[in-house]
């Protein structure tokens, strides 16, 4: 029998470390070679590791939620043969095992020094009398958390504590006891006095005084730290326009009935998102600043000539942002094909790091859940985002009536440090010519 | 014809009436009380009292006259006693005396003014007292009914001749050769047993088939045993049918239906007591009775507006210590305190020989509110104290919730144990478990110990059995 060790392998290219998001396996398990043992998240992928032998886990290396660097070592297992682990290096693994440094993250408070009380003498502990059998029974029976008595059971307390009740007005069976068989006190009655009448007149709308503590790990933790960096280091200009999309909607739906009618399913069905992708290629070509990656700590904007359009998407675990490559590369329907596409990977969680990363300005939509207008948060370090509301129609005055038009407004924010009002709205407003007049889009 | 108008009038003033009216006068409020008869109503002047008396005096003049016996394992011998029941009644009566004008004073005291009379209701806010110098009418904001309870009355042997109730009994020059109790509750065996040790035979006639038959077979048991002792026979079963044409017998139907000829001197009637609900034209405002009693809720509040009913015309248990709180609770709901009836137990005891005790729930009614329950006897028979006072007979009898030991009832038979109901009624509103009471030194020695050994027993550690 030998031990064989598992280092956290290089996950992705310039990655130096990685969150550890989900133990698959515990202390015990048998596992078979490629079984998966863990799964972790790097800035935009989460990866599983497989175990590459068979043998039985002996020790896992971190917790959920720490952040492990590349190499560290996190499993231990039992193997059959000699395992990874030589005879002479078991002192090694023992130090491993004794503190793990592949955590980086703060140490725990239970990893603390041991606290000054020093632990109950054994004869002290005898001294001390055995807990009353009833004791556990009774507050078991009636819970000194307030729950209410059986029905019909008449609170416990002495007369004057019913008489004090009585003048306050307090209803005792409102009342949590915290003596035994749970007796109502006098500190009772203060208590139940401090917290205020509402607990005695709820009728049937309980309080709930739980908390509950989540902790931030994964895709939370980094759509987190990415939302501080953005909000804590750009200073946002957000600009909101209305669009006339109704001409782009006589277009839309023409094209998905004719297009889709001649070359059958190898197209996708338009939405929108493909025509505003197309309208903001032909904007950036104006306005290359605008596709841009800010390095504020160098000083430098790095301009992209490629048009990579990351669109934020909602999925069961949080916000990602796939990342259609190259749309000043794609006609309107392969723009469309390539949302559709990474909308569902990163639905079923199978884009790949490359897939979410590398935007240099994104789009994002609350869709059908609608709202007038947004302030979006910019994709740092990204210069701009364009955020769709919901389309819907409204009264428009043409000069002399008022017509029913197909209304949308995008709410698009800017890094001010970088991009002046002005040119905000000369975008925005570049933006809204070319949708109210879609053939401008096809015209170069 | 005269008029007052006071914010509380109390009508009658027995135990329950006269502590109500002595509580509202302490917190200022105007109160009227009518009394037909001497202050302190049945309790004080032909019940609790009196037969206390009586019974302390045939206990005394047995003691001596076991004595007399020369059977005394205490090494006394004395001459046979002989008694003057008339002295005897006079000394209680000088009691009684005594206790009527301490009431009369605490009324006065209290700035309570007492009307003499008989009242009736003109309406409900209105009462007529028929005085001995006139009609006098009394307007009240709030009114209290306290009439009391009286002795029923059997219609084949109607009060009167050889036939008595307990009042009467009270009140006899000479100890009657035979006497027939008909009715062994507590009234008829208290009395009986004090005829008894005074040298009367008495016959126990019970339609039930034991005596005592509001308490368990347990607890009863020692009673039962003594009443052998003093000769007393029991006709368990049995029914009372009338007085012979003669008037010197009593007609009973056996437990095996045979008729049988009881000889006898005196018919002692104590087959219960009723509600005083005739008599005052309660007709005139109509309440909401419960049964033969008025009903009331838990503030004693009867089914009209500013009329309060306490006592024995409310319901049972016909005790005087009930109505003394009900009074109390009513005189300062009168004067605006927030109050409610929120008592955990009100304590019984029998003044027979050995004395009963009981507070709190029985065991089979513990059974029935709580689904296991535990239970610690403690006989005195164990306790030195009692063994000293010849008093070996009867227990202290625990019962308490299994789960958390909270104490639901405690129950006593034995010799003195009346003032062991103190302390079982403070433990039953204290809220105690088995362990409050186990963990309090008890005097040694006294009986009192015979508590603590109880609640130790239900705990299954008893260290003196």
């Amino acid at each position: 029998m030998g031990e064989h060790i598992i280092k956290l392998p290089d996950v992705g290219e310039g990655v130096a470390e990685a969150e550890l998001v989900e133990w698959h396996v515990k202390v015990g398990d048998l596992v078979r070679e490629d079984t998966v043992l863990a799964a972790v998240m790097t800035d935009k992928a989460t990866v599983e590791i497989p175990s590459p032998v068979d043998g039985e886990i002996l020790w896992l290396g971190a917790e959920i939620g720490d952040t492990v660097a590349i190499g560290s070592p996190i499993v231990r297992l039992k193997v059959a043969g000699e395992g990874n682990v030589k005879p002479e290096s078991s002192p090694a693994a023992e130090t491993i095992n004794a503190e793990p440094p592949a955590k980086l993250a703060t140490p725990k408070p239970e990893a603390a020094p041991p606290s000054p009380k020093a632990p109950p003498k054994a004869d002290e502990a005898k001294a001390k009398p055995a807990p009353s059998p009833a004791s556990p029974k009774a507050t078991g029976q009636v819970s000194i958390s307030g729950a209410p008595r059986p029905e019909g059971e008449k609170p416990l307390a002495s007369p004057a504590i019913r008489l004090r009740a009585r003048e306050a007005g307090i209803d005792l069976r409102q009342v949590a006891g915290s003596g035994p068989a749970s007796r109502i006190s006098h500190e009772d009655i203060d208590a139940f006095l401090a917290r205020g009448p509402q607990v005695a007149k709820t009728s049937g709308l309980a309080r709930n005084d739980s908390i509950e503590d989540v902790k931030v790990i994964g895709l939370r933790r980094k759509i987190a730290e990415k939302m501080t960096i953005a909000k804590s280091r750009i200073p946002h200009i957000t600009y909101v326009e209305e669009i006339d999309v109704t001409a782009l909607e006589d277009l839309r739906a023409a094209l998905n009935k004719e297009k889709r009618a001649a070359k059958g399913a190898e197209r996708p069905k338009l939405t929108l998102l493909p025509f505003l992708m197309r309208a903001m290629v032909k904007a950036i070509a104006d306005q290359p600043n605008l596709n841009a990656l800010f390095d504020d700590e160098a000083g430098i904007i790095h301009q992209h000539g490629g048009v990579h359009i990351g669109i934020a998407a909602q999925t069961p675990s949080g916000l990602v942002v796939p990342v259609v490559k190259h749309a000043e590369a794609r006609d309107i329907w392969d723009c469309g094909a390539e949302v559709n596409r990474l909308a569902e990977a990163a639905k079923s969680g199978t884009a790949t790091r490359d897939e979410l990363s590398g935007s240099t300005i994104t789009i994002t939509s609350l869709g059908a859940m609608g709202g007038v207008a947004t302030t979006p948060v910019i994709n740092h370090p990204e210069v701009a985002i364009i955020g769709v509301n919901k389309m819907m129609v409204r009264p428009v005055w043409d000069g002399t009536q008022f017509m029913p038009r197909k209304m949308m407004n995008l709410s698009s924010s800017f890094d001010h440090r970088v991009i002046d009002g002005w040119d905000a709205a000369v975008f925005v407003q570049r933006i809204k010519t070319l949708l109210e007049t879609p053939a401008l889009i096809f015209v170069d | 014809m005269k008029e007052i108008s006071c914010k509380l009038l109390v009508i009658g003033a027995g135990p329950g009436g006269y502590v109500c009216a002595i509580r509202a006068g302490q917190l200022g409020v105007d109160t009227v009380i009518v009394e037909a008869g001497k202050p302190g109503g049945t309790c004080l002047n032909v019940g609790c009292i009196p037969s206390k008396a009586l019974i302390h005096a045939a206990e005394e003049f047995e003691k001596v006259a076991h004595m007399a016996g020369g059977k005394s394992p205490l090494g006394i011998s004395v001459a046979a006693p002989t008694l003057d029941l008339t002295r005897t009644v006079a000394w209680k009566d000088g009691i009684v005396s005594r206790l009527n004008s301490g009431v009369a004073g605490l009324l006065k005291k209290a700035k309570v003014k007492t009307v003499q009379g008989w009242a009736t209701f003109r309406d409900g806010k209105t009462v007529e007292v028929e005085t001995e110098t006139g009609t006098q009418v009394i307007r009240a904001e709030v009114v209290v009914i306290a009439t009391g309870s009286a002795p029923v009355e059997l219609p084949f042997l109607p009060f009167g001749g050889p036939v008595i109730s307990s009042t009467e009994a009270l009140a006899l020059g000479e100890v009657p050769k035979k006497l027939a109790v008909v009715g062994g509750g507590y009234i008829g065996l208290e009395l009986g047993i004090a005829f008894a040790k005074m040298g009367a035979a008495v016959t126990v006639v019970e339609a039930l088939p034991r005596v005592l038959a509001q308490y368990d077979a347990e607890l009863t048991r020692p009673v039962v045993k003594r009443l052998a002792e003093l000769g007393i026979e029991v006709m368990a079963g049995a029914k009372a049918k009338g007085l012979s044409t003669k008037g010197d017998a009593l007609l009973v139907e056996t437990s095996d239906g045979k008729n049988a000829k009881l000889a006898v001197d005196k018919i002692l009637v104590t087959v219960g007591r009723k509600p005083v609900t005739e008599g005052w034209d309660l007709e005139q405002i109509d309440l909401d009775m419960a049964g033969k009693f008025i009903r009331i809720d838990d503030q004693c509040r009867s089914s009209m507006r500013g009329i309060f009913a306490i006592g024995d015309v409310t319901g049972e248990p016909m005790l005087a210590h009930r109505a003394m709180a009900q009074g109390e609770m009513v005189a300062e709901i009168v004067a605006g305190h927030k109050r409610s009836w929120d008592k955990r137990a009100i304590p019984a005891v029998c003044f027979t020989d050995p004395e009963l005790l009981t507070a709190g729930l029985s065991p089979e009614e513990a059974k029935a509110v709580s689904s296991e329950i535990k239970i610690g006897l403690f006989p005195f028979a164990a306790n030195g104290r009692a063994m000293t006072k010849l008093g070996e007979d009867g227990f202290v009898r625990v019962v308490a919730r299994a789960d958390n030991h909270l104490v639901l009832g405690i129950q006593a038979v034995g010799q003195g144990v009346s003032e062991l109901s103190a302390v079982f009624g403070l433990a039953l509103e204290m809220g105690a478990r088995l362990e409050d009471i186990a963990g309090t030194i008890h005097a040694h020695p006294t009986q009192g110990e015979g508590f603590q050994e109880a609640a130790l027993k239900a705990l299954g550690h008893a260290l003196h059995i």
